[in-house]
């Protein structure tokens, strides 16, 4: 079970199984059945693999992600790209606005909270999206602790930038893991130096001992029962996805063949020339990223792709993926 | 095409099956048996119409072809669907009419114990995600009811759950899937 699929074309073996690191304890009801368990919240993830999660700011927008294959999307105010250039602080977006994606569409509907703000958190619980992202491209609540994930009946995907930022948010009760990669630049090169640094992160425990895991566990500041499941399965024992700066259907498939379970696009598909052409493209890439043949029919005459963003030309300040720890 | 593909793999191997993934046409030679996973039921409609695959698994499946469906692959079977996209059209194979989301939002997901027809033994965890809700059974034998509503149908060599056995440690119905793929082989 490699951590990473083989890079280049064709056999990349994908990471199996995934198991329950938390068992959540959910809320039991009179007739024996049980809500919000964390198998119900990590197995909604499962249900998404393969696929590709789209930011959308409108009803119509969410109604052409549908249309292109989505396997659910994001309701947002504004897409990063915008947030990024507008500045100013960023906040969980209107429910309204959120009720009206909900409405439009049947496939499952995510919402952003800040860092750290639990309150925001309840309020999406209330709304009923299907899963919350305690999102660093939102301006963070609380610079100390994320949000206690495990009393929410409702799932939360976190982003991370290594394996120990991964384990903590998982420990935290995420049942859904993405790299933070940089949002809004429509440059992968950071989700890839996450996903490799997740994918190195793991493969270093597969030789420890426990008393190495424990040690090791020390160094990157994760629990060490997070640790000694990524040991046991050879992968984060919840799904991985890749986010922050994928604008391409080869953006999609590098992520893919990188060992991710599917991916986010955030400003890529609606800030690009052609949104419906470009989301089916990227749909049609995450299915068959390691089909070249395939790849190069989909890439073709999509327009131009959104406007990208080297990041040394970004402030540090300014980068999105610094916000949490 | 997209879903818990992997998990349905890992629950193949260990009862002892080899599989293959289907992402063409050409992948669906020499296949005993076929699983519709768990994912979301118009993204793989969709990818299977866009790629050329829809007709020939429904051919593959009408003339024999063991299915497993589950959730949204029992969806993909249905031969009605309610509140799914407008246009959603599927493989019209099983009679029953589904509600797609039809116990709720995510919020709503649950587990519950399930007693399956036919099979022995202690009772089968049912994890039920986003689960479709079956409204009318047709021309399908129900092997499990979830308060009041089927839960599992079995059609000759189709067996359809609204749950997902493939998330759990539990193999019997994966074995029973097997079991009834080498029937023809």
């Amino acid at each position: 079970m490699a951590p990473e699929a083989p890079e280049g074309a064709g056999g990349a073996e994908r990471p199996r199984r995934i198991s329950i690191v938390a068992e959540g304890n959910g809320a039991r009801h009179g007739n024996g059945s049980v809500k919000g368990s964390f198998k119900v919240k990590a197995g909604l993830a499962q249900m998404l693999k393969g696929g590709v999660i789209m930011d959308v700011v409108t009803a119509e927008h969410a109604r052409i992600a549908q249309e292109a294959g989505a396997c659910a999307v994001m309701a947002l105010e504004r897409v990063p790209a915008d947030i990024r250039k507008e500045g100013g602080v960023a906040r969980m977006s209107d429910p309204e606005l959120i009720k009206s994606i909900m409405a439009a569409v049947t496939i499952p509907v995510m919402a952003k909270c800040r860092i750290g703000h639990f309150v925001e958190a309840q309020i999406l619980e209330a709304l009923g999206v299907d899963y919350i992202d305690e999102s660093e491209v939102l301006t963070p609540a609380d610079e100390e602790n994320h949000i206690d994930k495990h009393p929410f009946k409702i799932p939360f995907v976190c982003g991370c930038r290594d394996l120990g930022e991964a384990a903590r948010r998982i420990a935290e009760g995420a049942a859904m893991i993405r790299t933070k990669g940089e949002a809004g630049t429509g440059n992968v090169v950071e989700a890839v130096r996450h996903a490799r640094a997740v994918n190195a992160g793991i493969r270093k425990l597969q030789g420890m001992n426990h008393a190495e895991l424990v040690h090791e566990a020390k160094l990157i500041g994760a629990p060490v029962e997070v640790l000694v499941d990524c040991h046991k399965l050879g992968r984060l024992p919840v799904v991985n996805f890749a986010a922050g700066g994928i604008a391409t259907p080869a953006d999609a498939a590098l992520m893919m063949q990188l060992g991710v379970d599917g991916v986010f696009v955030g400003s890529g598909i609606f800030k690009s020339e052609d949104p419906l052409k470009r989301a089916q493209a990227i749909v049609a890439a995450t299915t068959y990223y390691d089909k070249p043949e395939v790849l190069a029919e989909v890439s073709a005459g999509l327009g131009k792709a959104m406007h990208g963003l080297e990041i040394p030309a970004i402030p540090k300040d300014e980068l999105l993926a610094a916000r949490g720890w | 095409m997209q879903g818990a593909f992997a998990e349905h793999v890992h629950a193949l191997d260990a009862v002892g099956a080899r599989t293959r993934l289907v992402r063409t046409r050409d992948d669906l030679s020499g296949l005993d048996g076929i699983v519709l996973p768990g994912g979301e039921s118009t993204t793989m409609t969709m990818l299977m119409e866009r790629v050329g695959l829809l007709e020939p698994v429904r051919k593959a499946i009408q003339s024999g072809l063991a299915t497993l469906a589950t959730c949204a692959g029992l969806i993909v079977l249905a031969s009605d669907i309610t509140d799914g996209m407008s246009d959603q059209q599927g493989l019209g194979l099983l009679d029953v009419s589904v509600r797609r989301n039809g116990y709720g939002r995510q919020a709503e997901s649950f587990e519950a114990s399930l007693k399956i027809d036919g099979m022995n033994g202690h009772e089968f965890p049912g994890v039920f995600i986003r689960s479709p809700l079956v409204e009318r059974t047709g021309d399908v034998k129900v092997i499990a009811t979830y308060q009041g509503h089927p839960v599992a149908v079995q059609k000759d060599r189709i067996l359809a759950l609204c749950f997902h056995p493939e998330l759990t440690t539990d193999l019997r119905l994966h074995r029973e899937f097997v079991r009834l793929a080498g029937q023809h082989a």
